[in-house]
């Protein structure tokens, strides 16, 4: 059986499933259940100072895709609305145990020194793991110069993240936020600042629609609502580019790396390891099904890694970000064409619809005896893909090589580039 | 109209009584066949379909529905949108949604059939979006100017019905001639009561003559009030929609007695009770025929509490003109189905059928029906004649407008014009058809826009 378990700039977990600052971590009543389940760590709701802020009624927007519930979610949640001693008593006190579970406390504090080493020392004595830095919250504690508004300036990002150096042994983690042109000026920043590890992502702003009887975003509050942070599995697809932005910038140093978005099962997982991730958090997916789904996490994980040969996760750590590379790199020789599997087309017709109305024409529609047929002609075929994406059976439209090896041409190369470097 | 024979003589036979079960079960028995779909159930259907390009259910239906957009409507919340691409091409898309047998039809053809085994529920899809329009009491069409020009149609069932709209749609004035009491025709007096429940035929009816411009005649028979010479003479144009009107018989002695019925009658009698318990139904019922009526009869009786049905067909299931799906559907509600036999003699005692004698059936070397000689008989309080309708050609074949006829029913070619200009006829009345409600409503159509091109160009 593979081990799952790690250390995650210097902290141990058990296996490298989170729970995210958020909701299920913000008690000891539901930190405990967590554990219980099976969870290796948890990064504790994020804590401020006192008095504790207060959340307004109506929190979460949610966006259905044809009847799925919550394909992505949406918030205008605060930090921690519980005072300061009681988290920080129930933080020791589940540390104490469980001793072997992660126990990471997320912070968010005005950017002053005084109040980041004040409450550093304060979660020292819990005997927690580490802290992760709140610089991403979009909403609410923006506007009071907190969050994302020090996320969104590496200057901050940096300052901040020297503080906690100077006042703490315990391990820094950054968590970054989305809502920025280039994570890597904020993540060389954490880096530059002396972090151990960068945490990401955090959520995205967003209005997740808008109720037209009142004219509204949702959630409503009264008549009004404001925007929120987005999160689920539609933002795993911009969590994993940061990722691998991160993963392959030199500046970045190879800096310890906690994958955050959209993170449901162990596949999502495995895709976040894959580009350097060590530990992955969760938020949505356990706010959805409850805490039992770490279950086919851990196993999923190490089923697949004993399928593949993976006894550790650095076995497979990174492996994936070798192989993200800029555009202009790709290999221009590379050809591909749709192949279309007669015996598994059920003639939905969507492949020549697709390509005929947006794209190459290149798949024909034709009726022998009274049947429908769809054809693909090769010499209008550029390889694009979308009609296997639209095909609805597995399988039924595959794409198969017909360059017949020619050597590598990048862009820089090909002949037909007008600004090539390389010679012909 | 032939009554019901059986009406008179009822309590005082032997193993055939009403009420044998009590009004709630019979209200649970006759109640929806399958529940209406709700908005979140209709979504998520919805969502299963991929919209396909050139999409073959589309092509199945015989009205041409657009099935990719009304359903893709009903995924966005644009019910009515969805609802107007229905009815344009089907009036009757509430009726159809619920009697159509969409596994030979659009459903057949659904890809996903070929995928999964699994298609899109059209009909059920259908019948939420008719059902939210006609819900929300609206009539969506409007008429166009008055052309000044009168039809009559003849017949008010899907076709005539169906005839009757378009061309008011059209700017005609549309007068119908109908021999009953009520506009529907089998919608109201034919279809299995849990398929159309809770007096929807009417309600549809009620929608379709909401358009205004159509006056229906109620007790007017064509060859008895009216003539087809006469229609001729008023009117701009003519429309038959007349349906089948007799029953096939069985061609056994002693088949006038009491006990011996037909199915399309009992059921008659049966749609036009409220509660079911006033139907008197024997102990053991035994029907005679493969087609959709005898299940119908079959499961209806089962359903009012009959104790033993079986139905006896003479050829082999594949011959069966009911589809797979509805000769399981009467199965799965404890109807006997018995094959490859047919029936041989009556048993009667004081006038009252008491059993049915069978002769085995099989195919000899030249694939024909022959008896083997064998027999077995079933006992029974009731018999039902479930072999097929006939079409009677008397009132439109009189000598003052005599139409032709093939295969015992009107000739008609493109449009449903007849061998008479101006007479056009659609539905089960005219040969080569299906015999269902769907295409019958297709006829309708075409036939009046058959009929629009006529008066046009005279
Ligand atoms: C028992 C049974 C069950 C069926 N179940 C289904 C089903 O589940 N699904 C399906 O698609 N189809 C079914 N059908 C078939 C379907 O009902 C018919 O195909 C459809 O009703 C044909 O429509 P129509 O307008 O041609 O005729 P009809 O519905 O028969 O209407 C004819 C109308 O003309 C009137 N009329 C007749 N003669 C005269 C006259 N001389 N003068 C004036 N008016 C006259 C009648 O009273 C009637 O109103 C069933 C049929 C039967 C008998
Ligand atoms: C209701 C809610 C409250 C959250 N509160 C915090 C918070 O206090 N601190 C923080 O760092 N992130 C917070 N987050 C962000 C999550 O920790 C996580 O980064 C984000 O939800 C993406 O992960 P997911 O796609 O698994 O949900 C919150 C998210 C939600 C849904
Ligand atoms: S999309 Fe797939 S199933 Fe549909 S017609 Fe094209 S190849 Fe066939
Ligand atoms: S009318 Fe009948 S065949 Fe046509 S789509 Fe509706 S249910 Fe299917
Ligand atoms: S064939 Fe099936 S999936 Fe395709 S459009 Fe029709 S209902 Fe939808």
């Amino acid at each position: 059986m593979a081990d799952i378990s790690y250390n995650f700039a210097g902290i141990k977990t058990p296996n490298p499933f989170w729970l995210a600052s958020a909701p299920p971590t913000d008690k000891e009543y539901n930190v405990v259940r967590a554990f219980e389940a099976g969870w290796g760590g948890v990064v504790w709701k994020t804590l401020g100072e006192d008095p504790p802020v207060v959340n307004v009624s109506s929190r979460y927007g949610a966006v259905n895709l044809n009847g799925q519930r919550m394909m992505g979610l949406n918030n205008i949640e605060l930090i921690t609305d519980r005072p300061l001693d009681v988290n920080l008593e129930e933080i020791t006190r589940v540390k104490k145990d469980w001793p072997d579970r992660a126990m990471v406390v997320s912070l968010m504090v005005p950017c002053e020194e005084g109040p980041w080493q004040k409450i550093l020392g304060r979660v020292a004595e819990t005997g927690a793991d580490g802290v992760e830095l709140n610089f991403g919250c979009p909403h609410g504690m923006s506007e009071r110069g907190m969050g994302a508004a020090v996320g969104q300036v590496p200057e901050y990002v940096q300052m901040v993240t020297e503080w906690c150096k100077k006042h703490t042994d315990m391990p820094v983690i950054v968590k970054l936020t989305p809502n920025i042109t280039d994570i890597r000026t904020s993540a060389r920043a954490a880096v530059n600042g002396g972090a151990d590890a960068v945490s990401l992502i955090n959520t995205i702003n967003s209005i997740v629609n808008i109720d037209l009887d009142i004219m509204a975003p949702t959630p409503t509050v009264d008549g009004k609502g404001a925007h929120g942070g987005y999160c689920g599995p539609a933002v795993k697809p911009i969590a994993l580019n940061m990722v691998a932005e991160i993963a392959r910038d030199p500046d970045c140093n190879g800096i310890a790396m906690s994958g955050i978005g959209g993170i449901s099962n162990w596949r999502d997982a495995a895709e976040f390891i894959s580009l350097g991730c060590g530990t992955v958090q969760v938020c949505t997916a356990a706010m959805h099904r409850g805490f039992k789904i770490v279950d086919d996490m851990k196993t999923g994980l190490a089923n697949w890694m004993d399928a593949k040969g993976y006894k550790t996760l650095d076995d497979f750590r990174g492996l994936a970000s070798a192989n993200v590379t800029d555009w202009n790199q790709l290999n221009m020789n590379y050809d591909i064409k749709a192949r279309i599997n007669q015996d598994l087309c059920i003639k939905c017709g969507l492949c020549h619809i697709a390509c005929e109305d947006t794209s190459h024409q290149a798949i024909a529609a034709a009726r022998v005896a009274g049947d429908r047929r769809y054809e693909v002609v090769d010499q209008e075929c550029v390889g694009c893909n979308l009609c296997m994406h639209v095909c609805p059976v597995d399988n039924c439209i595959t794409m198969e090589r017909v360059d017949e090896g020619k050597p590598y041409m990048n862009w820089n190369q090909d002949p037909r580039n007008p600004h090539r470097t390389a010679a012909e | 109209m032939s009554n019901w024979a059986g009406e008179r003589k009822m309590g005082d036979i032997a193993g055939i009584a009403a009420g044998r079960l009590s009004v709630d079960e019979l209200s649970k028995n006759f109640d929806d066949m399958y529940p209406a779909l709700d908005s979140k159930t209709a979504g998520i259907e919805a969502s299963r379909c991929y919209f396909c390009y050139d999409a073959p259910c589309m092509e199945a239906c015989p009205t041409g529905i657009d099935i990719p957009n009304f359903i893709r409507k009903i995924q966005t919340g644009n019910y009515r949108g969805s609802a107007l691409d229905i009815l344009t091409e089907n009036i009757m898309g509430g009726a159809c949604a619920r009697v159509c047998p969409t596994e030979i039809l659009c459903e057949e053809a659904c890809v996903r059939t070929a995928q999964e085994d699994r298609p899109v529920t059209i009909g059920r899809l259908q019948r939420f979006s008719t059902d939210w329009l006609m819900e929300t009491g609206e009539q969506p069409f409007e008429r166009a100017a008055p052309t000044g020009k009168t039809v009559a149609v003849v017949g008010a069932g899907p076709a005539g019905l169906a005839a009757a709209h378009r061309l008011s749609m059209l700017g005609h004035e549309v007068e119908v001639c109908e021999a009953r009491q009520k506009a529907g025709g089998l919608n109201e007096y034919g279809i299995a009561a849990y398929k159309v429940p809770h007096d929807f035929a009417q309600q549809e009816v009620d929608f379709i003559l909401g358009l205004g411009g159509i006056t229906v005649h109620y007790g007017q028979a064509l060859g008895q009030e009216v003539t087809l010479a006469g229609l001729r003479d008023r009117y701009d144009a003519v429309f038959l929609g007349l349906g089948l009107g007799a029953v096939r018989a069985l061609g056994l002695a002693d088949e006038q007695v009491e006990g011996v019925y037909n199915a399309v009658d009992y059921i008659a009698a049966l749609r036009q009770s409220d509660t079911k318990a006033d139907i008197p139904v024997g102990r053991k019922v035994v029907v005679i025929g493969g087609g959709n009526t005898a299940v119908d009869i079959a499961v209806q009786t089962k359903r009012l509490g009959a104790e033993d049905v079986t139905l006896v067909y003479r050829r082999g299931a594949d011959a069966m003109s009911a589809t797979p799906h509805e000769q399981h559907y009467a199965q799965t509600n404890g109807v006997k189905i018995k094959h490859w036999a047919k029936p041989a003699s009556l048993q009667v005692a004081g006038g009252v059928v008491t059993g049915v004698g069978f002769e085995y059936t099989e195919l000899d070397p030249d694939g024909r029906l022959i008896g083997t000689g064998e027999t077995f008989t079933l006992e029974a309080n009731m018999v039902f004649k479930a072999i097929g309708q006939v079409f009677i050609p008397d009132p439109v074949t009189e000598s003052a407008a005599c139409l032709e006829l093939a295969e015992g029913r009107i000739a008609v070619g493109d449009g449903g014009a007849t061998s008479i200009p101006g007479v056009f006829a659609g539905g089960d009345c005219v040969s080569g058809g299906e015999d269902l409600t769907v295409a019958a409503v297709q006829d309708g159509k075409l036939a009046a826009h058959a009929i629009n091109d006529y008066l046009a160009n005279r």
